[in-house]
């Protein structure tokens, strides 16, 4: 059957989403609610993850300020939610709109900068987020801004329980999934991925670059202000520290240890990161050593990350994918 | 009437002190082939870089096809037409040969605003892509990976892209940069195979190349335009061999 | 107007640019020079002033925790770049940010299981203790001494680069690498010495930052992101830009969040400037950055020579 992934490390990525899909009946059969709380919460980082490889993986673009985008989405849930605008669709739609627009204006002024001064520019565009939030007495600074209910949407797409919420938040993860592995293989994607390695030549082959990449950062901040939406709900809080550069930082680790520029990596990536997070502190206080030392010995000798390591079974077996 | 497709006119460009390209004019002619030659440092690559954008001349003007393009940028130049291969190879490595053919398709077929349609399955273009391969001759090693063929190969998949943007005309700098006998002789095959249907200017300094490919020879020292006529007469003309042809061939 | 609170503030501005100062001038040689961007050269900060305190704590010498305090972070700064930094200068800017995201983390926990997670006061000596008194204008002694020292650092960090061998070759690398290397340099030993030098000054800062604000874990992390917006107005490589973009920075930061309220309340009605102001304030900087960068990205004092 030729739709089945041919490669070792597809039908990997296959068995796992077939596993996430149960999740939530399973815990409630183990009476563990706890890991669903952990898993949604995985996979809603996964769904930013996901939206940072898309420019960071296939487009070379590193930023260090795509945590803005998540507080951004669940600014927008909090916000409304304080006057007490419960609907859904407005806090999706204001958390795509207004994504899309900081996105255009911050990434306009990025993109005219390369390399280093790009990772520089957008976190400063992140700390102006911060800062912002972080000086908005009305809605908590510091302390942040408790939602009491969850975005109301109609009866069959309600988020109230946290079964329902899984399932908004695996949607659109399967949905951010699928829609960048078409974008990525479409025309577009390709201007992407081969300005990534050779902007002077897509530019010699009559692409204007800028534009591209300006488009492919709007669609990324937009996915992952999605994610921020969905964190919102799930947290029923939300502060600035979202937004800190350290989050950002976090964000760029998710998406290594996955595998940098492959669809499934950051999904896997995120997942191991937040267990990690999880069972290291349960182990012990110091566990933020241990962390810094993987993330350093990831760059120095794990080239690939988890993807990396889980296409070697690939060449092994000699399958393609 | 002489149909010229490219009329370079009065270019300057200094950098600080030091001139670049001084008072160029040039007139290349619909469907010869105009090689550029000079010594190293004469401000070949700095014309060449001039006339595909990268670089804005300090004063004078470049028309191609009727259209001033002076003021346009890289990429509005390479959808005008005006196609271009790079003296040091500037391919995208990491993808195959198709798949970079196809990308030169694709920059001169619309607008890349396509998010959904795999490019994969475009058959059209993958076509339009294989006949370029083929004039280069390279159709059977579609699949590998330009990061894994020779440099050769390499070079020849420049021209493909060059061409698969159906230009009309193309800039090639140095094509034969760095080839072996073998690689060159292929690249000259290729490139007399569109002599006649394609516009061409060509900078090169391989000397029989030039003079077995070239209709017309222009003379570059200084940044200065000492001579522009055919390959017959370039070579009996006495100031350029003083200038050029004396030294280089000693 | 309140003269006494102006000077107050200017003063104040001009404690946080020297303060700027010390841990821009390193990260932006080893920007510069190595082309390798540290986010953890905000560790050094932190490490100095626990460092410092340990040593004040041991001898009660204030003095002695600053001679110490600097030849440990010289060592330090030489082990990161021996063990670390060195491999990485060929790679590429992403696999240094996550690099130096590791080493915060695992800095930050060694401190923690050195010194604990409360944080470390540090006691001054009681000549440093007192205020100057000038008229209305009350100022601490220690904030002049931070000003002075400061000053004196940067005097001779300039004349170090300007006016000796050494300093020649870091100014040749800040523009030129292939230079320096090609003259035959041994460039190791020039990457080694700028980056312990930078940690140095880093860990300086934190040692004198440390009496007023106490050592604590994490201290540099918010600051050092400062340090790069002062590096990146300033021009990377340049440590001319560096000294003037952290006096500017400095007071505009200390200034604005002093009078920006003032300000706005003469333009827009009382509540909407308090609400602004304090937003505004902690975002100025930042704001100056993106223009730097959108309108002159090379800096506004780059290093002669740099493209």
């Amino acid at each position: 059957m030729s739709w089945l992934p041919q490669s070792v490390s597809g039908r990997i990525y296959a068995s796992l989403l077939l596993i996430l899909a149960p999740a939530p009946f399973f815990f409630e059969w183990i009476n563990q609610p706890f890991y669903l709380d952990l898993l949604s919460r995985a996979l809603i980082l996964a769904i930013a993850a996901i939206s940072l490889n898309l420019i960071l993986g296939f487009g070379g673009m590193v930023s260090l300020g795509h945590a803005a985008y998540i507080g951004i989405g669940a600014y927008c849930v909090g916000i409304p939610s304080y006057y007490d605008y419960y609907n859904g669709w407005l806090h999706l739609g204001l958390a795509l709109s207004v994504s899309a627009s900081f996105a255009l204006l911050t990434g306009a002024i990025s993109l005219r900068t390369k390399g280093v001064y790009f990772i520089m520019i957008t976190m400063a565009f992140s700390q102006m987020v911060f800062f912002i939030l972080l000086s908005l007495e009305e809605y908590g600074a510091d302390d942040g801004l408790v939602i009491y209910s969850r975005s109301e949407f109609p009866a069959w797409l309600s988020m109230d329980s946290s079964t329902s919420l899984y399932y908004w938040i695996f949607g659109l993860l399967l949905l951010s999934l699928f829609f960048i592995h078409r974008l990525v293989n479409a025309r577009f994607g390709r201007v992407i991925v081969g300005s990534k390695f050779n902007e002077q030549r897509m530019q010699a082959l009559g692409f204007n670059t800028y534009r591209y990449r300006l488009v492919c950062y709007v669609i990324s901040a937009m996915i992952c202000a999605l994610a921020g939406m969905l964190l919102g709900n799930f947290a029923g809080f939300i502060s600035p520290d979202m937004i800190s550069w350290a989050r950002s930082g976090e964000l760029i680790f998710m998406v290594i240890i996955g595998g940098v520029g492959s669809f499934f990596g950051p999904l896997v990536g995120t997942i191991a990161f937040v267990l990690l997070e999880e069972f290291l502190s349960l182990i012990t206080v110091y566990w933020h050593l241990i962390f810094g030392l993987m993330l350093i010995a990831l760059v120095l000798f794990g080239k690939g990350g988890i993807h990396g390591w889980l296409s070697l079974l690939d060449r092994r077996g000699g399958g393609h994918g | 009437m002489v149909d010229n497709l490219l009329v370079i006119r009065g270019l300057n460009k200094h950098f600080g002190g030091i001139v670049a390209t001084e008072n160029v004019n040039l007139e290349v002619e619909k469907g010869l082939i105009h090689a550029i030659i000079g010594p190293n440092g004469a401000g070949k690559t700095t014309l060449i870089a001039q006339l595909s954008g990268q670089i804005r001349p300090d004063s004078g003007e470049i028309e191609f096809g009727g259209h001033d393009i002076t003021g346009y940028s890289t990429a509005r130049r390479a959808r005008e037409g005006l196609a271009r291969s790079f003296q040091i190879t500037s391919v995208v490595m990491p993808m195959t040969l198709l798949q970079n053919v196809m990308l030169a398709v694709q920059g001169t077929s619309g607008h890349s605003f396509r998010f959904w349609a795999p490019v994969a399955d475009d058959s059209e273009m993958e076509a339009a892509a294989m006949d370029s391969l083929a004039v280069v001759g390279l159709d059977d090693r579609a699949d590998r990976i330009a990061a894994n063929v020779s440099h050769g190969e390499q070079r020849q998949l420049e021209v493909a892209m060059a061409l698969a943007m159906k230009p009309r005309m193309l800039l090639l700098d140095e094509p034969m940069a760095g080839m072996g006998k073998e690689e060159g002789a292929m690249m000259v095959e290729t490139l007399n195979r569109l002599k006649g249907d394609m516009t061409i200017l060509l900078v090169e300094h391989d000397m029989d190349a030039v003079f077995s490919l070239a209709d017309r020879l222009s003379v570059l020292v200084n940044g200065h335009i000492i001579a522009t006529d055919t390959v017959e007469n370039i070579r009996n003309n006495a100031e350029v061999q003083k200038a050029y042809l004396g030294d280089s061939h000693a | 107007m309140d003269w006494s609170l102006l000077i107050t503030q200017l003063l104040n501005g001009l404690q946080l640019g020297l303060l700027l100062f010390l841990l821009a001038s390193g990260l932006t040689l080893i920007f510069g020079i190595m082309d390798f961007i540290n986010l953890s050269h905000g560790s050094f900060y932190m490490i100095g002033a626990y460092f410092c305190g340990s040593v004040v704590a041991k001898s009660g010498s204030f003095l002695a925790g600053i001679i110490f305090g600097l030849a440990g972070m010289f060592a330090i700064g030489a082990l990161v770049e021996w063990f670390i930094a060195r491999k990485l200068y060929r790679a590429d800017h992403l696999d240094h940010v996550l690099v130096t995201f590791g080493l915060i983390l695992v800095f930050d926990t060694l401190v923690h299981l050195i010194w604990g997670a409360a944080g470390m006061a540090i006691p001054l000596p009681d000549a440093l203790n007192g205020q100057i008194t000038l008229g209305s204008l009350v100022f601490p002694v220690y904030r002049l001494l931070i000003i002075f020292s400061g000053l004196i650092v940067a005097a001779i960090l300039f004349i170090l680069v300007t006016r000796t061998r050494l300093g020649m070759l870091i100014r040749a690398g800040a523009s030129n690498r292939t230079m320096v290397e090609a003259l035959g340099i041994n460039i190791n030993r020039l990457f080694l010495i700028v980056f312990a030098l930078g940690a140095a000054m880093a860990g300086l800062a934190g040692m004198l930052i440390a009496p007023i604000t106490e050592a604590s874990i994490g201290m540099g992390n918010d600051i050092i992101i400062v340090a790069f917006v002062v590096v990146i107005v300033g021009g990377i490589g340049s440590v001319k830009g560096a000294f003037y973009a952290a006096l500017i920075l400095g007071l505009i930061d200390t200034m604005s969040r002093s009078y920006l309220d003032a300000l706005l309340k003469l333009a827009m009605p009382v509540t909407y400037a308090e609400t602004a102001a304090p937003a505004l304030s902690a975002m100025l900087i930042y704001i100056l950055m993106a223009a730097v960068l959108a309108f002159r990205p090379q800096g506004l004092f780059p290093p002669a020579g740099m493209k």
